[in-house]
């Protein structure tokens, strides 16, 4: 799965010309260890320019990066005992949408969060992360029991966006996804909500109205996808780059504007290279602000909560 | 982000209307009277906000609220964003995509909101979404039951993330309200989708869809894309939502004050009336 980013296939190449020449040298009687060491020297300036300078195009690649790591990748190294709980009690269990009880150290909470497949065929099972009505509604009945039994909600968020097909819309994808946003809004529990990958549209706003909300480092978080976009103003999906960039769809565009509450670092060279780090900083980043959010009285948290989201947009008053 | 499929072509000397659908010319006077439906096919042409606020509230009844909040372009967006704004409120004589205000309908007291296709596909920026929290609001604030005549495209893509989060915000706004025994009556017009569909307009204690309206979370073309096949024909019009559960019901617009007045004699709590 490489070629994935513009850098891929250049530091490949770089790769294995290192690799070339230590063979080179083992075998022959020659010194090649200045050359080696030039190389290799060359490679990490190369990686850390790049990995340091993403334009916002390169954020979306690294955000739908097919080794990224996606929910149960996070879910299993960050929580224990994490239990699976499944179906909407209404027509099927979607599992683009997992959800169950878990650890979180010593704290019990309920984690839900959207799944991505790692091949084709684990892909079509988790319709690609795109959950239908049934996700949602999952997700609001198991947020509902969270409410229940007083256990905090951690969402993770990783879609290209809500399913757009026959069966969704006749189940009425709208509805459930306004549903949950009405719910969330109210739920007497902590939320936090966790971009992982891509959050795509009302697909992914459809899990996430929450007290925080944290994003990786090189995740996006979109009111429409770059392709969409670029069709619509340009009808011409292939400048879906200069969309991205338009779209202002970074993490670091994102807490400009106040969107989100934080950033949580990835490993130099992307969440996929590394995921014991990238779960360990998911980790260290949730426990502070669920600490922080157990402070609050329930009443006022849910008043926060509101206060949160009503004073988010930007217009003008007065003539 | 889709756009009306119902644009009413002007002849020449603008006395005549041609039904799009149809092919009947209609005589503009008759047209307006008739709240712009065709006489022959039945179809529901858009009514503005300002057609649609008279076509419901007693006469000279109406207030407008947030008539000065404007859209501005957080993201410097380009594309000519801040012009094309410009432009709509001349040609439209609105500040932004929805009117907001208090009036009566048949002697309820009520805060109505109606958007208005012809600004940016009434799509849903943070003016928008102000209006419409604001609007929630002063329904909760001062006991008043809630209308909203949705039709919109969506979210404002041009001003990325802050219209997504109006989503969430005005549906956060209807939350509050929920808890109240104050009434939401949500009507959805021809097309509400999108953003707009999956936020307020879906969130009414009851729901009323006019006839045809094109309703739906993604556009038509958008599934076709997706699936690779064409969709049967009536496929996410109000009459299919009827059939499948997502509103209460399909009103003509002739009967839409009338049904209104009846469900806020049902719904409206007893301290309303006395207010009036």
């Amino acid at each position: 799965m490489k070629g994935e980013l513009p850098i891929e296939k250049p530091l490949q190449e770089l790769e294995s010309k290192i690799n070339e020449l230590k063979k080179l040298s083992s075998h022959a009687d020659i010194d090649l260890s200045v050359e080696i060491n030039a190389l290799e020297e060359k490679a990490k300036n190369f990686k850390r320019d790049f990995f340091q300078n993403l334009n916002s195009w390169d954020k979306v690649k690294m955000a739908r990066h097919p080794q990224r790591p996606f929910t149960l990748d996070i879910v299993e190294r960050i929580f224990q005992n994490f239990t699976e709980l499944h179906g909407d009690r209404s027509f099927r269990d979607d599992p683009a949408l997992i959800g169950g009880l878990a650890y979180f150290d010593d704290k019990k909470i309920l984690i839900i969060g959207q799944q991505k497949g790692r091949d084709t065929k684990k892909n079509l099972a988790r319709n690609f992360g795109m959950l239908y009505p049934e996700g949602f509604k999952k997700g609001a009945r198991l947020m509902r029991m969270a409410e229940k039994f007083s256990l905090p909600i951690i969402s993770f968020i990783d879609t290209p966006g809500a399913y757009p097909g026959i069966g969704a819309e006749e189940r009425g994808q709208f509805v459930a996804i306004a549903e949950n946003l009405m719910l969330m809004s109210q739920l007497r529990v902590p939320i936090i909500i966790v971009v992982i990958g891509e959050g795509g549209s009302g697909g992914a706003l459809g899990i996430s109205v929450g007290d925080r909300i944290l994003m990786l480092e090189h995740s996006i978080y979109s009111v429409i996808s770059p392709e969409g976009c670029a069709s619509i103003l340009w009808r011409d999906a292939s400048k879906a780059d200069q969309a991205a960039k338009a779209l202002k769809l970074t993490a670091q565009d994102l807490i400009k504007f106040k969107i989100i509450d934080e950033i949580i670092k990835e490993p130099l060279e992307g969440a996929h290279t590394d995921y014991n780090l990238t779960a360990r900083n998911i980790k260290e980043s949730i426990k502070r602000h669920l600490s922080e959010l157990e402070k609050i009285c329930i009443e006022e948290l849910v008043e926060l909560r509101y206060e949160k989201y009503r004073k988010i947009g930007i217009f003008r008053e007065g003539d | 982000m889709e756009k009306a499929d119902t644009k009413q072509k002007k002849l020449p000397d603008d006395l005549w209307i041609k039904c799009e659908q149809c092919g009947e010319v209609i005589y503009q006077k008759d047209f307006m009277k008739e709240l712009k439906i065709c006489p022959k096919c039945d179809l529901h042409f858009p009514l503005n906000a300002g057609e649609r606020i008279g076509s419901l509230l007693d006469k000279g009844t109406f207030q407008e609220m947030d008539r000065n909040i404007y859209s501005l372009d957080p993201l410097d967006f380009g594309e000519g964003y801040k012009i094309k704004l410009i432009k709509d409120r001349k040609q439209t004589g609105l500040g932004e995509a929805i009117v907001t205000g208090k009036g009566f309908l048949e002697g309820h007291k009520i805060v109505l909101g109606v958007m208005d296709f012809r600004f940016r596909g009434a799509s849903m920026g943070s003016a928008v979404g102000e209006k419409v929290a604001r609007a929630v609001e002063v329904a909760l604030k001062e006991v008043l039951p809630l209308i909203i005549v949705s039709s919109s495209g969506g979210a404002r893509m041009q001003e990325g993330m802050f219209s997504l989060m109006q989503m969430a915000k005005t549906s956060a706004a209807l939350g509050k309200l929920n808890k109240s025994n104050i009434p939401y009556i949500s009507v959805l017009a021809n097309p509400t989708t999108a953003g707009v569909a999956a936020s307020f307009a879906s969130l009414g204690d009851v729901i009323i869809a006019e006839p045809k309206a094109l309703i739906g979370f993604a556009g038509p073309r958008v599934i076709e894309q997706t699936i690779r096949q064409k969709l049967p024909p009536g496929f996410q019009r109000a009459e299919f939502y009827l059939e499948h559960g997502m509103v209460d019901m399909v009103v003509h617009r002739k009967e839409l004050r009338n049904t209104l007045k009846k469900l806020l004699d049902f719904l409206s709590p007893n301290q309303i009336k006395e207010n009036k």
